[in-house]
């Protein structure tokens, strides 16, 4: 229901990652695992149009887009059904807990304003912020904002929410609220691709997990069998390093 | 010394044509905000062709004294465009006015845009909203608070600057000051009152913008 087909990313002269594909289930949620400039982030925004990649497919449910012939139309488009959650939030300064989360609502689906504040009242509900719903940004700790981003993504009610690390800005005692919130996504089957150096939360929720290396992906299985039995001397390589300090063994 | 019963009766007559002076200062500030975010627009998205036009705009509007471009406008260009013969000296100083000073503000306003962190435009990106929805809701209102304190500046600077408009013939505070001083000849009485009169606007207009400036520090932080 969401497949990438021969994505091809190059800035200037760097390839970063050529002739990608991945396909995941409506309710599948996959993370991706991997070393630093990999091209993780780069894949994910790809997916989005952030970066406009130089050729490939993206199909969102019945919405396929050729990268070389997208226009400008296809890309608000696809954008507005892959919803994106970002390391540093990306809060808007300027709009309050519940702007932040209508905002998309009304700009963008147009849908009038009463009914998308009584929608992200409900998403401030669901996200345990409904008391924060008139707070500034500035006003709230690093894990209500990523929440907050969570929210905003969650209102534009796209096919798929994609997170680029959406723990690694915040201070230790936040991430716990972030990771419980997105595990509530996974219960309720959102679909969701999840970058992230949280090995915990990737085997706890996810369904399948993605081993990147060198704008490439390596393996990818469930994390059951990615973590206890992976098959590349690559991966293994990785699991051993990011594994080792927390204690845990790899084959 | 100085004849102060004279300063006092010219006070009343100075005074009515202050409101000229203030009227030429808000319309040329309005114009020149909206040209000035207009610039700056172009110039943070560096829209092709456009991009270097304003380049060109902005560094010309700096670079010339204003005295010199009043001067262009209202005697020169009518040797050039038949239409502008009959311009008057109001609109010329008011002309003047908004294209020199939006290429000030032009250059603090693309500051304040820049200065305005990336991932927002991401995140407004990446929920579909197009480059100018991006411009209008998020960029641009937290862009000019930004710049506020400055832009007040600009408008004192304009304010003061009016005073120029009494060479294009155009009879406002200052113009009024040199026709009085000329009948009368008490011109340390006439030029000192006008002065003190420019002062205490700007003085007025000082204590507003510290105070708006410690209302917009607290914006957005609750
Ligand atoms: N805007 C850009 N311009 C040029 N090069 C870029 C840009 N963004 C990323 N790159 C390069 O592309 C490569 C992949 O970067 P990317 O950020 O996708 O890696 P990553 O796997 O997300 O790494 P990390 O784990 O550190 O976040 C890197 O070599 C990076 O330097
Ligand atoms: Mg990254």
């Amino acid at each position: 229901m969401i497949s990438l087909e021969a994505v091809t990313k190059r800035f200037g002269k760097q390839n970063v990652f050529s002739d990608i594909d991945l396909q995941l289930e409506r309710g599948e949620i996959i993370v991706i695992i991997g070393p630093s400039g990999t091209g993780k982030s780069t894949l994910l925004r790809c997916i989005n149009f952030l970066e406009r990649p130089e050729s490939g497919r993206i199909t969102v449910g019945d919405l396929r887009v050729d990268a070389q012939h997208a226009t400008r139309a296809d890309i608000l488009k696809l954008r507005r059904r892959t919803a994106f959650v970002f390391q540093n939030y990306g809060l808007f300064a300027n709009k309050t807990a519940l702007q932040n989360i209508s905002e998309g609502m009304i700009v963008v689906d147009k849908m009038p304003k009463e009914k998308a504040h009584a929608r992200a009242r409900e998403i401030l509900k669901r996200i345990g912020l409904a008391d924060k719903s008139d707070a500034y940004p500035a006003a709230l700790s690093g894990g209500q904002q990523q929440r907050i981003g969570i929210g905003r993504a969650m209102a534009a009610n796209a096919d798929v929410i994609l997170f680029d690390e959406p723990t690694s800005s915040l201070d230790p005692q936040w991430v716990e609220e972030v990771l419980n919130l997105m595990k509530q996504l996974a219960a309720e089957q959102q679909t969701m691709i999840i970058v992230t150096h949280e090995m915990q939360f990737a085997r706890d929720v996810a369904d399948r997990v993605v081993f990147m290396d060198e704008g490439q992906i390596i393996e990818q299985a469930p994390p059951d069998e990615l973590f206890t039995a992976p098959k590349d001397p690559r991966t293994q390589r990785f699991l051993r390093k990011i594994l080792a300090p927390t204690g845990q063994t790899v084959p | 010394m100085l004849n102060l019963e004279y300063m006092w009766d010219l006070l009343p007559v100075l005074l009515s044509y202050l409101p000229l002076t203030l009227e030429m200062a808000t319309i040329a500030m309005l114009f020149a905000l909206v040209l000035a975010c207009l610039l700056a627009v172009i110039r943070v998205s560096r829209v092709p062709l456009l991009n270097g036009l304003s380049l060109l705009f902005i560094s010309f509007f700096r670079g010339t004294p204003l005295l010199v471009q009043l001067f262009l406008f209202y005697y020169g260009l009518p040797q050039l465009v038949e239409a502008l013969v009959s311009i008057n000296g109001v609109t010329a100083a008011v002309l003047g006015l908004t294209l020199h000073f939006s290429a000030y503000m032009a250059e603090s306003i693309r500051a304040a845009i820049v200065g305005i962190d990336r991932s927002q435009t991401e995140a407004a990106l990446s929920i579909g909203m197009t480059q100018s929805q991006l411009m209008r809701r998020i960029i641009l209102p937290q862009a000019t608070r930004v710049a506020t304190p400055t832009l007040m500046n600009y408008f004192i600077d304009m304010i003061k600057a009016t005073s120029l408009a009494f060479t294009l013939g155009v009879t406002e505070l200052m113009g009024a000051t040199q026709k009085e001083a000329s009948s009368s000849f008490l011109y340390l009485e006439a030029f000192l009152l006008v002065a003190i009169i420019y002062w205490v606007v700007v003085e007025l207009l000082s204590w507003g913008q510290r105070r708006l400036e410690v209302y917009l520090n607290k914006a957005y932080q609750r």
